[in-house]
């Protein structure tokens, strides 16, 4: 067992990655030397050289665009996006390419690419350094979406990501990347795609992922203290979806909460509800109650404080559902 | 003193053979072959062309939903598909149809893609030449990776014919204008690729003149990025080959990356869905129509003797064949089963998908008992219970 930041688990994850297969390759802005701008490549080039840990010029769609063509010739890509709100010059070569290929091809080409984002607010950080742009990903056929909530899960959810022949949009709460627990690097991960119930409780799903796990995990304790027996699923996968996890759980507490940093409007909550709907009307004692980012863009961060979801906004939607 | 757009100097242009057929010196660029080349070249352009007409035909008859003609460009496409090495790899538009001819793909498989049977059909691996891609422009990243691929693979520079490869990334004038292709241009000269950017300028993107994407020759970019470009007589099918053969060798080398304009003309419109008249003179199209590259070449056999019109009588009647058979087999193509694609979607299917897949399969249960002639929709097939469309005509 060792203790590790999120940001550590991944070098680590990556490291044994690039040990594992010659065929991995890093590219980015800034991930050699610098060890990208939250050193989460940190050591890898000077240990595997620069024709594997790769300094990209600074284009997105660059980084992506020719990542698709060495995927093409049998590498495995790992490609680093610095920030969540520089994703979109990539946009086109990840929806219209990448996305594509094993499709248009009927199965013959294969796009095992990882696409690193370190995404979410809660840092302080400039305009376009604080987006959750999960939703435009999940909407997108031919991508899978994953988001790691902790360091034992960053550690194997890299890993597991490169191990995939799908193209893999990964991503990492940035306010997390310091937070440190112990990692068994000798365990047994469960499969990428399973969502995990985090927290077992009887009164009301709580169902989150990546930088809210967290907040919902402290929400649960504080809910505790009124009496409240929260259960708090942390999704993993965004899509797929590994819905029946939520759905077992809804049907024994029959309240649900949804919490998402990203946008109300057509969020990760917005399909939750939908689902959980069809598959567990007859289980449900309230609707299915989301809290959310609002639908502004994203604030300046002297204000991000009031527009992330956070403990109160939480067990306020609790209540809600509660009083049903 | 150059002035402000950078398009002073006289504009070279490589040409090896004019438009009425007679052979020139180049100080740099020489075609070593000999006149059964030159007749492999003919006879490659008249097919490209025939196979060409034969799909605008299909489409006016309602049996493609578009098609995307390359009819005056056929000297750019197969003088630089003929001078690729039997290892470069091809990243093409959704132009490249004698290019794909070089690389021996069946014209069957371009007519699938533009028929809506599938999305790009041919095995891009075995061929050696990438499906076609419509968003314009971001086919040369890849082809930039790609070559990328290749200097990590060792396979560059080593001296030996049978390993040292290049890529070539295909696009056109409207093209050099998308971000895509500047990047590709960056990556390719910053990690000194082994690739050959072909720019066929064929004057027009869409509606738009070449003036409106460029103030400067476009070969002359390829300076500010830090390699060697060079503008050839797009027509003028020994140029082109000639001037593809020394930069893929140069990119096979290890010596990196160049550009290719080869100045041509789209004597079609963009595509079957366009009215060119509506934004060029047809004097401009009679001014391109006398230097056409497949005339030329005729003109340059009859004169040396070594093409009679037993043998451009023999072509001709070689492609009349070729595209009645590709017409027959093009009316042959099976429609795909909407079942089948979710299997496509993932290398490793999501049990989401399969879900969808598995009730839509319900859904179209429910109508086996009735037919199209009751009112109801037709069932459709099982998965795997079509045979594979058999691809005949290699040539």
């Amino acid at each position: 067992m060792t203790a590790l930041t999120m940001a550590k688990a991944l070098n680590a994850g990556l490291r044994r990655a690039l040990e594992a297969d010659p065929k991995v390759v890093i590219a980015g802005q800034d991930v050699g030397k610098l060890g990208g701008v939250f050193r989460v490549t940190e050591g890898l080039q000077k240990d595997f050289g620069e024709h594997r840990v790769i300094d990209s010029p600074l284009a997105e769609s660059g980084i992506v665009g020719t990542s698709i063509g060495m995927a093409l010739r049998g590498y495995r890509p790992v490609c680093e996006i610095q920030f969540d709100g520089f994703v979109f010059p990539a946009f086109d070569q990840i929806v219209t390419q990448v996305a594509k290929l094993h499709f248009r091809s009927r199965g013959m080409l294969r796009m095992p690419l990882v696409i690193r984002i370190p995404y979410g607010g809660g840092i302080g950080a400039v305009e376009h350094h604080s987006e959750s742009p999960e939703a435009y990903f999940c909407h997108t056929p031919g991508l899978k979406v994953v988001t790691c909530s902790n360091p034992a899960d960053a550690y194997w959810m890299i890993q597991q990501a490169i191990a995939s022949d799908d193209p893999i949009i990964f991503l990492e709460p940035k306010r997390r990347y310091h937070e440190r627990a112990e990692i068994d690097e000798a365990g047994t991960p469960p499969p990428l795609h399973s969502a995990r119930v985090v927290r077992g409780g009887t009164d009301v799903t709580l169902v989150a992922y990546g930088p809210m796990v967290k907040t919902c995990l402290d929400a649960a304790e504080a809910a505790n203290e009124e009496g409240h027996d929260l259960e708090v699923i942390d999704l993993r996968t965004l899509s797929p979806l590994d819905i029946a996890v939520v759905d077992e759980s809804v049907q024994k507490t029959g309240r649900v909460v949804t919490v998402h940093e990203a946008q109300l409007n057509l969020g990760l909550g917005a399909e939750l509800a939908a689902r959980i709907s069809e598959q567990c009307f007859y289980s449900l004692e309230a609707p299915v109650l989301r809290v959310a980012g609002f639908d502004t863009p994203y604030p300046p961060s002297r204000v991000e404080e009031d527009y992330l979801p956070d403990l109160d906004r939480v067990l306020d939607m609790v209540d809600r559902s509660l009083a049903y | 003193m150059s002035d402000a757009s950078g398009a002073s100097g006289e504009i070279e242009l490589v040409q090896l053979l004019t438009p009425e057929g007679v052979r020139l010196e180049h100080p740099e660029y020489s075609f070593s072959g000999d006149d059964d080349q030159i007749k492999g070249f003919y006879r490659d352009m008249v097919l490209t062309r025939r196979v060409d007409a034969e799909a605008t035909a299909l489409q006016r008859q309602g049996q493609l939903g578009l098609w995307a003609s390359c009819l005056g460009q056929e000297a750019a496409q197969v003088g630089s598909g003929r001078a690729l090495g039997k290892q470069d790899f091809v990243f093409p538009t959704y132009r490249e149809h004698g290019v794909a001819w070089c690389l021996g793909v069946d014209p069957v498989q371009l007519l699938g893609l533009f028929r809506g049977v599938d999305l790009g059909g041919w095995d891009s691996q075995q061929n050696r030449f990438h499906l076609y891609t419509i968003v314009i422009g971001a086919q040369t990243l890849h082809a930039t990776g790609y070559a990328m691929a290749v200097e990590r693979d060792g396979l560059v520079g080593t001296g030996d014919p049978d390993r040292d490869m290049a890529v070539i990334g295909y696009f056109g004038d409207g093209a050099s204008s998308e971000g895509d292709v500047n990047e590709a241009f960056i990556f390719a000269s910053s990690y000194n690729a082994p690739i050959v950017f072909f720019c066929q300028n064929n004057q027009w993107a869409i509606s738009e003149p070449f003036e409106r994407q460029s103030r400067v020759p476009l070969y002359r970019r390829a300076a500010g990025f830090g390699f060697p470009g060079v503008r050839v007589d797009g027509n003028d099918v020994l140029a082109v080959y000639a001037a593809t053969t020394v930069a893929l060798e140069r990119a096979r080398s290890g010596s990196g990356p160049s550009l290719i304009e080869a100045y041509t003309y789209r004597m079609g419109a963009h595509t079957t869905s366009d009215d060119p008249t509506k934004y060029r003179l047809a004097d401009e199209l009679e001014h391109w129509r006398l230097k056409d590259p497949i005339e030329r070449v005729r003109a340059y056999l009859t004169r040396s003797g070594s093409g009679d019109e037993a043998f451009f009588a023999e072509v001709e009647a070689e492609a009349s064949d070729y595209a009645a058979d590709l017409r027959a087999r093009c009316l042959a193509l099976p429609d795909p089963h909407l079942l089948d694609l979710f299997d496509h979607v993932y290398a490793d299917q999501t049990p989401y998908l399969a879900d969808q897949k598995a009730k839509y399969a319900e859904y179209l249960a429910t109508f086996e008992d009735t037919g199209p002639e009751a009112g109801g929709r037709q069932a459709q097939p099982a998965d795997g219970d079509q045979p594979q469309p058999a691809y005949g005509g290699v040539h």
